[in-house]
């Protein structure tokens, strides 16, 4: 394919025929068996030549669909044409405008779910690989030191308070700040990043990226506060009382579990526990950082998300022989992004469908000895549309296992919503919003990301953010302000 | 950032520090604990806050020497900052007005103990305390508990200072002596909670304990905490410290606390290496 770069004039879209016809460019990965031995990065990225042979294809629609699909409002035919005419500055700058975190969204998005869904060329092959794009041109940046550019006086003096540094927090507060708004965004955790950094793991999101992505937003305006826990260290009333504007997004932080026997066993983990010693605290390089992790020889992690994908993949590198993925419907169900599910499989992690773990069985020092399941079958489809699974009568089994990880989803943590009364919540705990303006029912804070939606994707938080900003200014703009406001009335109390 | 303010060494590997963090000094009550990281590379342990001072922005931690954290942290001076301190994290103590209470405290947990002894007594409570050690110079803050409460009991196991045996026979005493005890906290080592709430279970007086499970965060994202209550899983970090000790799965716990066993030993030699090869250079 190289011969093939050198033979196109880079500085030019080539011929309609052509771009339809050219294949998608693939990818380069590192291989399974050396991968799973380390915790570099798994898809290696385009090369220059490879990001310009790819934006070739792209046909440079007048009404561009694959901007529907993106709810971070990437200005993608733009972007792509200037990576065409080789001006990567430019292109980056063009992703800059609308999308904080490109770097990170480059990576792990699920744009065959999103901007490429909805591109013209699946009607004759594959979608131009915007991701892949959009990495290649943030990496591209920040290798050459390129910047965005900074806002110039355009100070309003009035301040914003942003509960949570994960992808909708940051890029709220980057929006915000730029638009000329004070803003202090505040971590409850050591480190900002929320999900970035705790939950997705160094092999498919380097930390190195994330800090400089936050770096960036912090070149903005945007002050961070770290060891700052809303609800505990001070409460969102008290936000009220300095802020004219909240923005709540704290994430959804509580892990759910079984609720079956032998849960609290020693080798039990919650992926979220497990992927934080990992991700946050390095446990990877134990004893070089303090915080340990015990990894056994057979891990079985339930559920079969992406969070499931990654914390089996994660046992993998820290050390364990078999590594099996526990779910209780069939390959057809699995919600994970159809590549993390295939990265899996390289690496050697073992499917195990149609199964649901009733009991956790272990020895008196609280060693996992093994896992009793039943098989299950699919029934008629449920209120998911997905189809119901089903116990099979008499199928009970014990798979042989020695450490369980929990990765069925999470929960909202209360632990902000207590501190906010006024602020309403749904039955189960996450705040109830204004599907347009994103603000709660208590005006002048507003919420979005897991808080809201329960868990979901990284860049439905960054869709969150964006639209969470605009209607900020928006009421902000109206000169209306919680500070005022709690001089007049007390909505929170 | 969080200056340590002052630095006392209470025992030989027993410290106190006060720590400059106004923020939680502002809001924390007795009872809450916070979670602190020497550096960058640290592990996110959780201490029972011992006492604070609320409009000089200091709070109290008082630390015996069990493990790498500890050992490095007992390492740093007045002036030196710490990477991390979060808080305040968990509940308060219930504290109200119930009539005679006791206060068992036992190791570092005797400084725990104070700060809700002392706000006992202001609600009103006939304050008995118990504080027990190994030996007498493991007694800590013999004065600061002598001046919250209405009578204190000191016992050290080999008989050096006060009475001779466990906190638990003077408690048994005490509880034979005087029924109008209404309720017990205790804090010390796990066996020691557990002990002590196995002698009360038999004279029917609530008896709180304060559980100091393994955290990473603290704040109910991960659950590394969870302990069975009644037999229903509960996070440590946010819905206790504090227990009823009687519906604590103390088997469970024990368990729980004690995982990472060999991973803190690890830790710990990996330390002290790194610090003997710093002085055969020097």
């Amino acid at each position: 394919m190289n011969a093939g770069v050198r033979r196109i004039n880079m500085a030019e879209m080539i011929e309609m025929k052509e771009r339809t016809k050219r294949e998608q460019v693939p990818m380069k990965e590192q291989s399974p068996s050396d991968r799973i031995h380390n915790y570099n990065e798994v898809p290696l990225g385009y090369t220059k030549e490879e990001a310009i042979f790819e934006a070739q294809r792209c046909l440079q629609c007048k009404n561009p669909t694959c901007m529907k699909g993106c709810p971070a409002e990437i200005n993608i035919p733009t972007f792509i044409r200037y990576i065409v005419e080789e001006n990567f500055a430019k292109a980056y700058l063009t992703i800059l405008e609308t999308d904080a975190l490109p770097a990170v969204t480059g990576r792990v998005c699920p744009q065959e779910e999103q901007c490429q869904k909805e591109c013209v060329l699946n009607k004759r092959g594959k979608a131009i690989a915007i991701g892949r794009l959009e990495r290649f041109v943030a990496d591209w940046a920040r290798e050459n030191g390129i910047h965005g550019i900074k806002n110039a006086d355009n100070q309003k003096g009035i301040k914003v308070a942003v509960v949570g540094s994960g992808p909708a927090g940051l890029t709220c507060a980057a929006d915000l700040a730029k638009m000329g708004y004070q803003i202090i965004l505040f971590e409850a955790l050591h480190k900002p990043g929320g999900v970035l950094v705790y939950g997705i793991p160094e092999f498919r999101l380097p930390k190195s990226i994330v800090e400089y992505e936050v770096n960036e937003i912090r070149q903005l305006g945007v002050k961070v506060i770290t060891n700052q826990v809303i609800g505990a260290t001070r409460s969102v009333k008290d936000l009220t009382k300095e802020f004219d504007a909240i923005f709540l997004a704290n994430g959804a932080g509580a892990p759910r579990f079984m609720n079956i026997p032998g849960e609290n066993m020693n080798d039990v983990y919650s992926a979220n526990e497990f992927l934080t010693r990992s991700n946050l605290m390095k446990a990877y390089l134990f004893p070089k950082y303090d915080t340990p992790i015990k990894i056994r020889e057979r891990a079985a992690t339930i559920g079969a998300g992406n969070v499931a994908m990654d914390s089996a993949r994660t046992a993998l590198r820290l050390g364990a022989k078999e590594s099996y993925i526990i779910y209780r419907r069939s390959r057809a169900e699995v919600p994970a992004r159809a590549e993390e599910v295939h990265h899996a499989e390289e690496e050697g992690v073992i499917f195990h469908f149609l199964t649901l773990p009733i009991r956790i069985l272990g020895d008196k020092e609280g060693r996992v000895t093994g896992m009793e399941c039943v098989r299950m079958k699919l029934g008629e489809p449920d209120k998911s549309g997905r189809r119901r699974p089903i116990p099979i009568d008499n199928s009970n089994f014990v798979l042989e296992v020695d450490m369980v990880i929990d990765a069925i989803g999470t929960m909202a943590n209360p632990i902000v919503a207590r501190s906010a009364k006024g602020v309403e919540v749904n039955q189960w705990g996450y705040f109830k919003v204004d599907e347009k303006t994103k603000m709660t029912t208590c005006k002048g804070i507003f919420a979005g990301g897991d808080i809201v939606r329960g868990s979901a994707t990284v860049i439905s938080a960054v869709g969150d953010g964006k639209i969470a900003a605009r209607s900020i200014d928006a009421y902000l703009s109206s000169g209306k302000s919680l500070r005022k406001k709690s001089i007049v009335s007390s909505e929170v109390k | 950032m969080y200056r340590i303010k002052k630095k006392t060494k209470l025992y030989q590997d027993i410290y106190s520090m006060w720590i400059e963090a106004p923020e939680v000094a502002k809001t924390v009550q007795p009872g809450q604990f916070i979670i602190l990281m020497t550096k960058e590379k640290g592990e996110r342990i959780p201490l029972t806050v011992a006492d604070y001072e609320q409009n000089k922005g200091l709070v109290q931690i008082v630390f015996q020497v069990v493990g790498k954290t500890t050992d490095e942290l007992s390492h740093f001076q007045e002036g030196e900052y710490l990477y991390s301190f979060i808080g305040p994290l968990g509940h308060k103590s219930e504290i109200d007005f119930f009539g005679t209470v006791v206060v068992v405290g036992g190791g570092t947990g005797i400084a725990c103990i104070h700060p809700i002894a002392r706000n006992l007594k202001e609600a009103g409570n006939r304050v008995i305390a118990i504080i027990g050690a190994r030996t007498k110079e493991l007694i800590i803050m013999e004065n600061e508990l002598r001046a919250v409460s209405d009578e204190l009991i000191i016992t050290t196991d080999d008989g050096s200072y006060g009475r001779k045996g466990f906190v638990t026979d003077a408690l048994k005493e005490k509880l034979d002596q005087d029924t109008s005890i209404k309720r017990i906290w205790t804090i010390g080592p796990p066996i020691m909670m557990k002990v002590t709430t196995e002698l009360t279970k038999s004279y029917r007086v609530d008896t709180i304990v304060s559980l100091n499970t393994i955290m990473v965060d603290g704040t109910g994202m991960c659950g590394s905490c969870r302990v069975s209550i009644g037999g229903e899983t509960k996070f440590v970090c946010t819905d206790g410290p504090e227990f009823d000790g009687q519906l604590v799965n103390w088997e469970e716990f024990m368990n729980r606390i004690y995982r990472y066993k060999e991973e803190e030993k690890e830790s710990w030699q990996h330390f002290k290496g790194q610090n003997e090869c710093r002085c055969k250079e020097n």
